[in-house]
């Protein structure tokens, strides 16, 4: 990745020599040639800085043997090879263990916050299609979880889910009588729904957003037509709305996807530095391996790991969906 | 051609139980911050036993707040404003002409956005120790090292939406500008970025919300003095108490900002969200 975005830079250098030649069109013409590189730049260089050295030092990191000693020095802690991998995916021995329990955990949290999310802003927007009294006001209102800093949405929800003080129980047990007892919601089994309602309540937000969007962008004549053919308003939405919206839900969902599976601040002002096992989110527990145990080479593995089955995630899913374009034009 | 009644039906009781799912976090938020410590402290009521404004005094000397706000506010503020005013030049190249590596260069901004945040906090963390142990240059745990981290995830959204915005200013604007002698640059600030300043003012204004509401690099990067609201906001709880009016009260108070400004400007945030997704 390194060695195609410096090919840009490259590029404009070798324009603004070109541009000292002696006749001045072609210089002009060069220098137009040059320009846009020119432009980019200031941002080359803080890609270069931000991500991309950051990201080779990682990939180094991930094969020394990195831990509180070396910190001061990292240069100098010593080889590795391949031991933090071993390590990272020998699912027999606890560190392995732990990683793959974690990563399951995560598919599965992300998979039905996405659908939920998926299902809730889809409904949302279609209900929310036509204009109706209020409809402005509701609008505005379902963006407030998008709004609110995570921190402090997320704090809200651990103060509901207390064990002695908060609403969840005391709704559930006091109000309604749905449980025995009033229920531990931040450790436990249970801790895993603590984590799947709160990241739909933030997440919903923007998939409401983007399908409002799309529904836009279909031609009001199409549902003028199918309503002159006798369609009811569900099979208009389910002939017309649902297919018109699979472009949009392509990138919608894979943007959910991304989104979930790295997110880290929920868990962590959910449940702070350690995670219930039932709520072991990878990226908390990839900091946990690298900052609470102090094991920044174990750490850089796993974060390698992470990134290449995330390519293969991406890669897979553009492949089989313009595919699937392809497939729907013929 | 009206929508049947089973259609009405199932929209009103839909929407109500969603408005009522969305709100109840808000009113909690609000409800727990007028009470006093003993009805917070006890099992959960609806009604606040009595009303006081007691939590919204008392959360400036429980921790510092107000320095914690200010270092948000400048940590949060020079991320956005360096983003974009770095992203509108990129945006413009990207949006006004065909250069060999444009694609190349756009697929590793997208990209870039979906690494986890986790990926660059080792070793951003490990460069900026050692950069201080050479050369004495303080980027761990300063606000200048904070801002740097938070451009992992502004500069990349930032050039992205502002391509969209780009995009939708006619190139015959701009076009002209050149034909009336204004070299790129005049027509980049002339024409290009005085058309799109509400994108601008947009984008600035997400890439504002999103570092204001950042906790990863926050907890990691930052000490005593440069702490940010993200991280400050644990200091509520002690050992002997957990202070929830307070943290509510505190929590409306560093949501207002954003909340506000968000929906003030959510017609050209949203604009900007979806231009790529939709298109």
């Amino acid at each position: 990745m390194t060695s195609t975005v410096e090919l840009p830079v490259n590029k404009g250098e070798s324009g603004e020599t070109a541009a000292r030649g002696p006749r001045r069109r072609a210089a002009g013409r060069i220098r137009r040639v040059g320009l846009p590189y020119l432009l980019l730049l200031p941002a080359l260089i803080l890609e270069l800085l931000v991500h991309l050295v950051p990201m080779v030092i990682g990939i180094v990191m991930s094969f020394k043997e990195l831990t509180q000693f070396y910190i001061r020095d990292w240069g100098a802690a010593p080889w590795a090879g391949l031991d933090n991998f071993r390590v990272s995916v020998d699912f027999d021995a606890p560190v392995g263990e732990a990683l793959l329990h974690s990563f399951f955990v995560t598919i599965a949290f992300t998979l039905l916050s996405v659908g939920l999310c998926w299902l809730i802003g889809t409904t949302a927007a279609i209900c929310m299609q036509d204009t109706f009294r209020g409809r402005g006001l509701l609008r505005a209102l379902f963006l407030v979880p998008y709004a609110l800093p995570v921190y402090a949405a997320v704090i809200t929800w651990v103060f509901m889910f207390q064990h002695d003080n908060g609403l969840v129980n005391h709704v559930l047990h006091d109000q309604l009588g749905l449980t025995d007892k009033p229920s531990f919601w931040l450790i436990g089994d249970n801790s895993f729904i603590a984590l799947l309602v709160v990241s739909v309540w933030k997440g919903w937000p923007f998939a409401f957003l983007i399908v409002m969007a799309g529904l836009q962008n279909i031609p009001r004549e199409l549902y003028e037509a199918a309503a002159l053919d006798g369609a009811g308003m569900w099979q208009q939405i389910r002939r017309i709305t649902l297919p018109s919206l699979s472009a949009v839900n392509q990138v919608l969902i894979l943007v959910l996807f991304l989104w979930t599976f790295n997110d880290f601040n929920t868990p962590y002002v959910l449940f702070g530095k350690s995670a219930p096992e039932a709520a072991d989110l990878i990226s908390v527990h990839i900091y946990q391996a690298s900052f609470v145990t102090w094991n920044f080479g174990t750490g850089s593995a796993m974060s390698v790991l992470l990134l290449l089955f995330l390519l293969l995630v991406t890669g897979v899913y553009l492949a089989l969906t313009s595919r699937g374009r392809r497939a729907s034009r013929a | 051609m009206a929508p049947p009644r089973s259609f009405l039906w199932t929209r009103r009781v839909f929407l109500t139980l969603l408005a009522g799912f969305v709100l109840l976090p808000v009113y909690v938020m609000i409800s727990s911050s007028l009470k006093p410590l003993a009805d917070v402290t006890g099992k959960f009521h609806w009604i606040p036993s009595e009303l006081t404004f007691q939590p919204y005094i008392d959360i400036w000397s429980t921790v510092p707040l107000a320095r914690y706000f200010v270092n948000s506010l400048i940590v949060a503020s020079a991320a956005a404003v360096c983003s974009v005013v770095i992203a509108v030049f990129s945006a413009y190249a990207v949006s006004r002409y065909d250069f060999r590596g444009k694609r190349v260069f756009t697929v590793t901004v997208l990209s870039t956005q979906m690494f986890p945040g986790i990926l660059f906090l080792l070793p951003l963390f490990l460069i900026y120790v050692n950069i201080g142990n050479a050369t004495g240059i303080a980027l761990f745990g300063s606000r200048g090292g904070l801002i740097l981290t938070y451009l992992t995830f502004s500069l990349p959204f930032s050039i992205w939406m502002l391509i969209g915005y780009f995009d939708s200013v006619p190139r015959d604007l701009d076009e002209a500008a050149l034909v009336d002698g204004c070299g790129p640059l005049g027509a980049l600030f002339r024409v290009v970025v005085p058309a799109a300043i509400p994108g601008i003012v947009a984008v600035t204004v997400y890439a504002f919300m999103t570092a204001w509401g950042e906790v990863l690099f926050a907890s990691v990067m930052t000490n005593d003095t440069t702490r940010t609201l993200a991280v400050g906001l644990q200091g509520y709880s002690t050992l002997y108490d957990v202070y929830w009016n307070q943290i509510m009260a505190a929590s409306l108070v560093v949501s207002v900002p954003v909340v506000a400004g968000f929906l003030l400007l959510q017609r050209y945030l949203v604009a900007g969200l979806t231009a790529g997704a939709v298109k």
